[in-house]
């Protein structure tokens, strides 16, 4: 290794190196059916970035697009879904790649080895007609490459670390209770020590007490493999607990971004500060509100800000024009015309 | 209203479930509820939470309180009158009346193949004996409106075009029809966003408070069953650890594992702690727990 290329290492290691780059991405669905076409924009220019050893936490409501922008992130679509604009990048192994570039095969070896996926109701995801030790030989031993009596033990050290005994190899999924199986599935995301995990409501039907453990032990695994990782969950307990940075979502936009406390204690956005002021705590009995009106349609989104209808600080500008992301804070960035107004300094 | 000696509104006795599993020569007893006693007075509504973990026995306690699974001991008595000895179809249909569902998933609660108003219209001809077309609507309506919706937003729609929210709303709606004096809801709120779940929630206060129902509010959010409920029941596999007043049991809980479930609560205020969450010592207790199972 040439001494340039050493330093530009040891300066990696300093700053923090960055694993994913997300461009003004747009993500439609398109259907076209007798003539009529339809066109649903789950992901309208949303633009993030994730660093080495950083959870970065994405939270709104249904429908929001918060799952189809992950499912845009790995790579996961299938039409109706389509990618219309925006680059994803991700620097695996030293260098940068567009995920959207890569043949099937080079997706194929990312897959798992570097980037693995939590999805959705990730309790339900195992095979049912396969033993959990089938379901790991298929989807790491390719990856991993070691002989099989090595590979099993190294599956139950894996499994250790989630705190499962051993024994669960042997079972079926529906052998499992649900906190076993959400184990089961985070240990199979992460067997292969990936750099980059993206877990998509890993514990939403879980009572409090699974899923504290779940999410401690996502995260003791995450620190551990130092991993980065895009959690969802509409939950911001759960962000306030486990993520680094957090992205509110709304209607297909990112509409505020930040350092997590930052975001929680000083939220900008009035989205976000409604999602953070009407939750119920244990030790308050003031009354709180629900939002009022309905999420918009994305099939034909309110114009200008798409929080507009439902906003109680709405003028005349967020009917017109949407606004722009714009920093409010070191890394804070908010999307309001009316708690952000966006000078000609400030403007990215 | 209730005079001295008048029966209680429910009456839950020492009541248990045991369900059988297995095959012919290996059948075991699972104890879903043990041994558990309640009561509800009559003519003053509240809201009584049942809290407790996945396994824990709510939903078949749910059930068995609305008699759709029969206890294997002990007896549920509503008004004075048990259960289980419902015999005749009027008698069933009156029990109905009085006692109306809300399940967890709005989204499974109704048949995607059929519109929702006719969900509103046939309760309103079985329970508010409601026969004209005309009066069939406005009963719909009256109860459409009481949770803030109306027949004309609801008319010919189908689930799949009504959000997570409305459907729910709609749901109590529909169990309101028969003017119940109890509506059990089991975990009505969890499967309903963040953003629209408080308005559910008010609406379950407003229903106590206006229309003088009591509930019994299923669920494992301990934060918003301190927002509205007036006792909580904690339950651990069957068995009742711990109840009484909401607020004096969820500010300071007595049993292990009250303790347990109010440290497990991810609250947006831990952000200022020092440390985010951990794994290791703080857990043992929760691991051990779920190991057992």
């Amino acid at each position: 290794m040439s001494s340039a290329a050493a330093s530009a290492a040891a300066d990696a290691r300093l700053s923090p190196e960055r694993v994913l780059t997300v461009r003004d991405l747009r993500a439609y669905y398109r259907t076209n059916f007798f003539g009529m076409s339809r066109e649903v924009r789950a992901v309208d220019g949303v633009s993030l970035h994730v660093d080495r050893d950083e959870i970065y936490g994405l939270a709104g409501e249904s429908s929001c697009g918060k799952t189809t922008l992950i499912k845009t992130i790995v790579r996961a679509i299938r039409p109706p879904l389509d990618v219309v604009g925006g680059s994803v990048a991700f620097h695996f192994a030293g260098r940068e790649r567009d995920i959207y570039a890569m043949s099937r095969e080079e997706l194929q070896s990312i897959r798992w080895r570097h980037l693995s996926y939590i999805l959705q109701g990730s309790m339900n995801v195992l095979n049912p007609v396969r033993r959990v030790r089938q379901s790991f030989v298929d989807f790491s031993h390719r990856h991993i490459g070691k002989p099989m009596p090595e590979f099993l033990r190294l599956i139950e050290d894996h499994l250790d670390r989630v705190r499962l005994p051993p024994t669960v190899l042997d079972a079926y999924p529906h052998e499992l209770s649900g906190g076993m199986r959400q184990r089961v599935t985070i240990a199979l995301a992460s067997v292969c020590r990936p750099d980059f995990i993206v877990a998509d409501e890993p514990t939403t039907a879980l009572d409090v007490v699974v899923q504290r453990d779940v999410l401690a032990m996502l995260r003791e695994v995450q620190r551990e493999i130092r991993s980065s990782m895009i959690l969802v969950t509409h939950d911001i307990g759960v962000h306030a607990n486990v993520t680094d940075r957090l992205g509110i979502m709304y209607a297909g936009r990112l509409v505020e971004e930040g350092p997590t406390g930052d975001v929680i204690r000083n939220p900008r956005h009035p989205y976000t500060s409604h999602l953070v002021t009407s939750l119920p705590r244990i030790g308050d009995v003031t009354p709180k509100r629900g939002l009022e009106g309905a999420p918009p349609n994305l099939a034909a989104p309110p114009e200008g800000c798409r929080f507009h209808p439902r906003c109680p600080l709405a003028i005349g500008t967020c009917r017109a024009e949407a606004p722009p992301m714009v920093d409010v804070a070191p890394g804070h960035r908010v999307a309001c015309w009316v708690t952000a107004a966006p000078t000609a300094a400030t403007v990215q | 209203m209730s005079a001295a000696g008048s029966p209680p509104l429910l009456d839950v006795d020492h009541v248990g479930m045991t369900y059988s599993v297995g095959g012919f020569f290996r059948r075991r007893g699972v104890r879903a509820v043990d041994d558990v006693s309640l009561r509800l007075e009559a003519g003053k509504p509240e809201i009584l939470a049942i809290i407790g973990e996945s396994g824990s026995g709510k939903t078949t306690l749910a059930r068995m309180i609305l008699n759709l699974a029969t206890p294997t001991h002990g007896a549920i008595r509503f008004l004075g009158n048990d259960v289980t000895r419902i015999r005749t179809n009027r008698d069933r249909m009156a029990f109905m009346r009085q006692v109306q569902p809300i399940f967890q998933n709005p989204f499974e609660a109704f048949n995607p193949l059929k519109r929702i108003d006719r969900y509103l219209f046939v309760s309103a001809r079985r329970f508010a004996g409601a026969r004209a077309v005309v009066d069939v609507q406005a009963k719909a309506d009256e109860s459409l409106r009481q949770v803030g919706l109306s027949l004309t937003e609801v008319r010919g729609r189908y689930p799949h075009e009504l959000s997570g929210g409305q459907l729910q709303r709609i749901a109590i709606a529909r169990a309101l029809v028969s003017s119940p004096s109890l509506i059990v809801a089991d975990e009505p709120v969890s499967m309903v966003d963040a953003s629209l779940r408080m308005s559910i929630v008010n609406l379950f206060k407003a229903l106590r408070d206006e229309l003088r129902v009591s509930i019994i509010y299923i669920t494992h959010d301990l934060a918003t069953a301190y927002y509205i409920s007036d006792r909580v029941l904690i339950m651990q596999r069957g068995n009742v650890v711990e109840s009484g007043d909401a607020r004096a049991v969820l500010d300071h809980p007595q049993h292990p594992y009250s303790i347990l479930l109010k440290s497990a609560v991810l609250s947006p205020e831990d952000v200022d702690a020092p440390k985010k969450l951990v794994g290791a010592a703080g857990f043992s207790p929760a691991i051990a727990i779920s190991n057992v199972e």
